[in-house]
């Protein structure tokens, strides 16, 4: 492209000088989006010095020109420049178009589809790259964990999920490169499939508001996206390497992008993860080994006007399951309990053994989209996503090393977006989608599946109108409808299906009685509705406030539909219940923002009140062969969580910043009148940043982590009969641990290579004070401490 | 132009496979549990003769919500009694005999024996594992005074080994089983 161009510019300075040259180029220059007249834009014919403005009627005139070609540069404050080739012919007339506000069209043009207003009355609360490499040996959860609102459930260290405002699991929708993440998240200990160096910028909002993604995002929505790449001829990367002192592991990522300046791009990217047995300070933490391994593909092309995509990745982690926590029953649970150091202890190894976990994620997806003068921009994407987990659980004989869940679930999504500004201040968005999902349980592991086969269909459509009323009010509002069919083929115990009487509710569902199981084909309908209405309003120098108040609507999952038997990873016998409906939000969020240089904070108060909540309690004691064990049942109930997030950053001095936040959520069950189970503490977090960009661009970070101790929570604790003293003890369950403080230490410094290359070396420290730890919100917090100190060292070179 | 083409393809294609991947609902294959132990039955026959005593412990449901059924029974003053113990899994037909998979696997094994202080009852003679430790799927149960109490059946899986008894065994309990029993 570059050298046509030069071909004619050279052609058109030397035929010049030939010509008699007395015509005239006159013309327009429009945005692209509504066809509006632009003013003050800068039209210069190359190799030339000849250059003229466009007045205030957005009209420009060259004079002198001869009938030839010439390549003219078109260029505006708030637009990309761009060149185009005009042939000139006696008095030319030529409209030129330019894309405006270049901010949102960077990301418009290199995202595709869905990625503009996320929701505009809710506040987003984001991480960005700089911080994302910070976690590059982490996990998604582990950086999200650093926002106002968000914490994670924990299985150990391994598998961190986020929850957001107190909700998790199915509640909390992940969108990752355009594409809503069905990695079977309906299991606590179920962590995202996304490696975190695909990542560039991670964001968060608080609620349902986003309605293009999903309307049953009761929690909220974290949308992952990857980087934008420039239209223009590039080839660039960067390569992290991070070696951890506590798992005494590396992880290494890279990532290579070639760019052209006629919009074709390419980016690849991989990275290896490979950690042994995390230590607490006291002991190692046996059987806590990760292996992660990544990568994927993208290769799009970029126009003003149009642009297509194709995406591929790849994620696989083998998560080893703390030794200490795999249990018989309640007797073993309270030795576990008791015990102050985990009831096993082996030295360190990378080995990986039962009981573990053994991902496999793939993710593809093709888009494109094309915009249509005064008419908007239409987007399509299709996507396919297979979901493979296998859980090795410690089995005896022949069956040792085959898993004992084996689900595999496939999911095929068609989405069509429509964004068109009706007018100036109107715009609307609007879309279908529809999915199609199996899920497959192999019957070969020798164990009952935990979650039926089933075949489901969902369609969506929804609208959102923004309203820019005037410079300082913004008004929003939207609706989202879904319906899911769900076909299932679950095999039930005789004894469950008749003690819950479902003999007598369903027997319309019976396909087969077998001798101890009963085969049964429930079809189940749900209709869900959704939407959003908010208003943003911009005063002052920097002040802003947001309402938002929102409908979610949630379907049950599978799990909490069809669960019946022993969860062995979690010592208890789970039950789902077939006759659920859809649990309902409301919630109304009311943010009020200052934004400056020196001083910025929000605070974000919200409540969300939820009818048919459901939630899993534990309800009884089960006597098996195996001991007693707890039942834990699902239930709906009417539930309300009320909280407040705050951040605030304050520049102090110069090159000096305080970044403090505070999270508060309480959830109540307004049916019983109790506290709601696993919500988490208040905490609060403060970080003083040194950070001096003449000087190499030093940084320096001390953070203070507070987590208070959570005094609200239902007590589930029961009793049981130990043989050996013969007597009953307390099985504690239910209370939570002390409160506690972390510190943390965060330092880089980069080094300039050579003109194109940098070397950014760091060093973090994590829980600088080796405190030992349990964590409320950790599923194993019963049996072992959390992690002790740890010594990160970091490499980054971007080239 | 080109990329309306490509739209419209894109757009088929993916209707195409939302509409073709819908395949056969074949019906699944039920499972039926392997490993789950439903039945625990220990037999003591007295020296020297006389009627043999079966306690037992059946959970046809596994973890299902039925209550196992115990069936126990009393012992003899002064009798000596060799005892055995035999593990079923009858959920699947015919019944697997389970105690086999354990004695292949006996260093990852152990059965403990536990008596209430008011019962008097002592235990010995375990046979042991392929390394000379306990394994304990045999024993002999001597019989005291008239008593009664809870005499509890432990299986512990990757137990410490060897031990002094179920305190410093550690491992995870596949089996716990507590029977009514009086010495008469």
């Amino acid at each position: 492209m570059r050298t046509y161009a030069l071909l004619v510019l050279l052609f058109s300075s030397i035929t010049t000088v030939s010509q008699n040259c007395d015509n005239s180029l006159s013309g327009t220059v429009t945005d692209i989006h509504d066809g509006q007249l632009l003013i003050g834009v800068t039209l210069t014919i190359a190799n030339t010095e000849q250059a003229v403005q466009t007045g205030f009627d957005g009209t420009f005139t060259f004079s002198n020109l001869c009938n030839d070609t010439y390549y003219i540069q078109v260029s505006h404050p708030y637009c990309l420049t761009k060149g185009f080739t005009v042939k000139v012919s006696g008095d030319t007339n030529k409209s030129f178009k330019l894309e405006h506000h270049i901010e949102e069209l960077n990301q418009i043009m290199i995202e595709g589809s869905a990625y503009t207003n996320k929701s505009k009355t809710t506040l987003e609360n984001s991480i960005d790259k700089d911080e994302l490499e910070r976690f590059s040996s982490g996990s998604l959860g582990d950086a999200l964990k650093n926002l106002s609102g968000v914490s994670s459930l924990n299985t150990g260290n391994a598998v961190v999920k986020p929850m957001i405002n107190g909700l998790h699991s199915s509640r909390v929708v992940i969108v990752n490169n355009g594409v809503r993440m069905e990695d079977q998240e309906w299991g606590a200990e179920h962590a995202p499939n996304i490696d975190i160096n695909s990542v560039s910028k991670l964001t968060v909002i608080k609620g349902a508001g986003a309605l293009q993604y999903s309307g049953d995002a009761v929690g909220g929505v974290i949308i992952a996206e990857t980087s934008k790449v420039p239209v223009k001829d590039s080839l660039y990367g960067k390569s992290l390497m991070t070696a951890t002192s506590n798992g005494r592991g590396s992880a290494l990522s890279s990532k290579l992008t070639k760019s052209y300046q006629n919009g074709w791009h390419a980016t690849l990217q991989g990275t290896l993860k490979r950690f042994g047995d995390f230590e607490a300070p006291d002991y190692v933490l046996s059987n806590t080994g990760v292996f992660e391994r990544s990568a994927s593909l993208q290769v799009g092309f970029n126009r003003f006007d149009y642009g297509f995509e194709g995406y591929y990745s790849i994620f696989k982690n083998e998560i080893g399951i703390l030794a200490a926590s795999h249990l018989g029953g309640a007797q073993d649970q309270i030795r576990a309990i008791d015990s102050d150091v985990p009831l096993i202890v082996n030295d360190f190894t990378y080995t990986i053994n039962a009981p573990r976990q053994d991902v496999t994620h793939h993710l593809a997806t093709i888009k494109g989209f094309k915009r249509f003068e005064n008419f908007g921009k239409l987007s399509i994407q299709y996507d396919f996503q297979r979901n493979n987990r296998l859980e090795f659980d410690i089995r005896r004989g022949d069956d040792k090393n085959k898993a004992a869940s084996d689900l595999q679930l496939d999911t095929h999504t068609a989405l069509l977006d429509l964004e068109s500004y009706l007018t100036d201040a109107i715009t609307l968005k609007s879309g279908i989608m529809a999915r199609y999902q199996k899920n497959f349980a192999n019957p070969n592991t020798g164990v009952r599946r935990l979650i039926p086969d089933y075949q489901m269909y969902d369609l969506g459509m929804y609208f959102v109108v923004d309203y820019q009323l005037n410079d300082q009010l913004l008004l929003e509002a939207g609706a989202r409808y879904d319906y899911s069919y769900m076909d299932v083929f679950k095999f039930y115990r005789t004894s469950f299906w008749e003690s819950r009487d479902y003999d007598q509710r369903f027997p319309e569902i019976v396909v087969e009685e077998l001798e101890n199981q009963i085969l049964t084909n429930p079809q189940l309908n749900f209709n869900n509705g959704s939407a959003t209405l908010g208003a943003n309003y911009t005063f002052g120098e920097d002040y802003k406030l947001f309402f938002n108040y929102s409908i979610a609507s949630r379907a049950p999952n599978s799990s909490e539909l069809f669960s019946e038997g022993l969860h062995h990873s979690a010592s208890r016998i789970e039950l789902g219940d077939l006759s659920f409906n859809s649990e309902i939000a409301h919630k109304v969020a009311l943010t009020f923002q200052k934004e400056n240089d020196l001083f910025s904070f929000n605070v974000n108060p919200y409540i969300n009140t939820i009818s048919d909540f459901i939630v899993n309690e534990p309800t009884e004691i089960q006597q098996t062969l195996r001991g007693n064990f707890q039942v834990w049942e699902y239930r709906q109930t009417n539930a309300q969580l009320l909280g407040v997030d705050v951040d605030a950053s304050y520049a102090f001095a110069k090159n000096c910043r305080l970044d403090s936040q505070f999270s508060l959520v309480k959830g109540y069950d307004r049916s019983l009148n109790a506290p709601l189970i696993g919500m988490p503490p208040v905490n609060t977090s403060n970080e003083i940043v040194y950070q001096n960009s003449e000087f190499s661009n030093i940084r320096l970070a001390l953070q203070s982590v507070y987590n208070f101790k959570q005094n609200d929570y239902p007590n589930t604790n029961f009793e049981v009969f130990i043989p050996e003293t013969e007597t009953w003890q307390m099985v504690d369950v239910s209370s939570t641990p002390e409160a506690y403080h972390l510190l943390n230490f965060n330092s880089s410094i980069d080094i300039n290579l050579n003109q194109k290359s940098k070397l950014t070396v760091g060093l973090r420290i994590t829980n600088v004070l080796n405190t030992s730890y349990r964590n409320y919100l950790n599923r194993l917090r019963y049996y072992a401490d959390d992690l002790g100190r740890n010594f990160l060292f970091n490499l980054k070179i971007n080239y | 132009m080109k990329n309306m083409k490509f739209l419209t393809a894109a757009l088929f294609t993916s209707i195409l496979f939302i509409g073709c991947s819908k395949d056969d609902d074949a019906q699944p294959l039920p499972v039926n549990e392997e490993e789950v132990i439903t039945t625990l039955t220990v037999t003591l026959v007295p020296e020297g003769g006389g009627a043999e005593i079966t306690l037992q412990t059946r959970d046809l449901d596994g973890d299902g919500p039925n209550e196992p059924v115990i069936t126990t029974g009393n012992l003899a003053t002064g009798v000596t009694y060799s005892g055995s113990i035999v593990l079923l899994n009858e959920t699947v037909d015919p019944a697997e005999n389970i105690t086999d998979e354990v004695e292949e696997e006996s260093n990852e094994h152990q059965f403990f024996y536990t008596p209430t202080a008011g019962l008097d009852v002592t235990t010995s003679g375990e046979n042991p594992d392929s390394e000379g430790n306990k394994l304990g799927t045999e024993f002999t149960l001597v019989a005291g005074a008239v008593s009664s109490g809870t005499l509890t059946f432990t299986l512990r899986h990757e137990p410490t080994k060897p031990n002094t008894g179920l305190s410093d065994a550690g491992g995870e309990s596949d089996i716990i089983a507590l029977f009514n029993v009086a010495v008469q």
